[in-house]
């Protein structure tokens, strides 16, 4: 059985385990504890400690395995170990959130320096009335125009599949140039 | 949609950058601790700019600039109260005391102190009006964001090389390997006193931060003279867990074995 990974990241409650849970074929094997903070409890009852793992069945031969990775800046002596073979990796950002913008520029930073990967940028929750634009969102992370920033709702699955299919093509484009 | 934030979390020069990148025509409207600023762009470029209710009128901007002496500053208060900006610009150009330029000039010097006012701003919100114009009775300028902004940017500038210089505070210090040195007989301020009695292997940056009760700004700060001065070198934590082995990131190393392998993962995807 061959394997591959893709790692999904992004700052604290940007929507990463609601986004592996969308497509993954199995319940997602989520680490999760109760939140310690008292402003992190705010947005959410647990978050995620070490990792979510989900999976998607290709064929016989074939397994993709989803890795979401803790938000919180004290867990991020996961994120080199989690970016270790990963075929591409997914920054989801919170849309309607603008103070996590930087944070998520870090981490896209980060993980860009584990491994010069393919990637992608999820503006999530565009179904938020706090939505911001695509666009201002874009300036703000300071993404050239190379850059895939794309609308997402970690919820919705076909959302979900759209961001997966274009880090793959941005993954073949790239081997097909000889990258 | 919402271009709304808090200043924490984007700076002013952020904010005209993306302004100016963006084209927008509006006003900025940041609501300080004790004051808001209302700064008005057209299609990317300051319009015009004012602070709660202080004076921004011409007459106001030339006698600050020293273009209108207190006479004369007092005589248009009095007899030309009721006139506009504009009125009163074309008042002053015919009657040859000044030009076109002048009055420009000192109406985007004053805006721009007012936008400069603004990086110093470090607390507060942010929202961008697009349906706000500015009062008809004043005069509009056109003015470029690039300048403002490498202002803005230079300010910001110590944060980010420290930023540069020590990215992660959730590294550990150690010690240099310097026989030679003495620490008794180096000058070090309380505050670097402090964080030195922390460091060790087992304490990340941050947590010396949280123990001295340090900010993100002033424990990078401290790090950073202490690293300059060669007394320590950051380190990996020794609380953090274990590097894997390497993992490759196809199973094959042919490559069209590996577009193959990519092609099939679309299908499924798409299937899904």
């Amino acid at each position: 059985m061959q394997t591959v990974k893709m790692v999904v990241t992004g700052p604290f409650n940007a929507g990463k385990t609601e986004f592996i849970r969308s497509v993954s074929e199995i319940d997602v094997v989520s680490t999760e504890r109760k939140i310690s903070s008292a402003t992190e409890r705010k947005m959410k009852e647990a978050t995620t400690v070490a990792m979510d793992f989900g999976r998607i069945t290709v064929d016989d031969d074939l397994v993709l395995y989803l890795f979401g990775t803790p938000g919180q800046r004290r867990f991020d002596f996961m994120w080199e170990i989690l970016s270790e073979g990963m075929l591409g990796f997914i920054v989801m950002v919170d849309s309607s959130r603008p103070e996590t913008f930087r944070e998520a520029r870090s981490i896209l930073e980060t993980f860009h320096a584990y491994a010069p990967t393919p990637y992608v940028v999820a503006a999530n929750k565009q179904d938020m009335k706090d939505a911001w634009d695509i666009e201002d969102m874009r300036h703000v992370l300071r993404l050239d125009s190379s850059i895939k920033l794309l609308s997402c709702v970690a919820h919705d699955r076909s959302s979900v599949k759209a961001i997966l299919l274009e880090l793959l093509y941005s993954i073949l484009a790239k081997m097909e140039n000889g990258e | 949609m919402a271009l709304r934030g808090n200043l924490r979390d984007f700076t002013i020069t952020q904010l005209l950058n993306l302004i100016n990148l963006a084209h927008k025509t509006g006003a900025l409207v940041v609501e300080g601790p004790s004051q808001t600023a209302r700064v008005a762009f057209r299609e990317g470029k300051l319009a015009y700019a004012q602070v709660d209710q202080e004076d921004s009128s011409l007459a106001t901007v030339l006698h600050k600039a020293k273009r209108l002496n207190s006479g004369q500053f007092r005589s248009i208060q009095q007899r030309a109260a009721h006139i506009s900006d504009k009125e009163l610009g074309l008042l002053l150009i015919n009657a040859g005391y000044l030009s076109q330029d002048d009055i420009l000039l000192n109406l985007q010097q004053h805006y721009s102190d007012i936008v400069q006012r603004l990086f110093t701003w470090v607390e507060g919100f942010f929202h961008f009006d697009i349906d706000f114009l500015p009062p008809d009775e004043r005069i509009c300028v056109r003015m470029d964001l690039e300048n403002l902004i490498i202002e803005g940017s230079r300010q910001l500038r110590e944060w980010e090389q420290l930023q540069d210089e020590i990215p992660s505070l959730d590294m550990s210090l150690k010690f240099t390997d310097r026989p030679g040195a003495n620490l008794r007989n180096i000058n070090l301020n309380v505050e670097e006193w402090r964080v030195v009695s922390y460091i060790n292997p087992r304490n990340t940056i941050r947590q010396i931060a949280s123990t001295t009760k340090m900010n993100d700004l002033e424990i990078r700060r401290i790090v950073f003279g202490l690293l300059q001065a060669g007394l320590i070198e950051i380190t990996r934590s020794e609380s953090a867990a274990p590097q894997v082995p390497t993992v490759r990131v196809f199973p094959t190393e042919d490559k069209e074995e590996q577009k193959s392998l990519v092609n099939r993962l679309i299908n499924r995807i798409r299937s899904l």
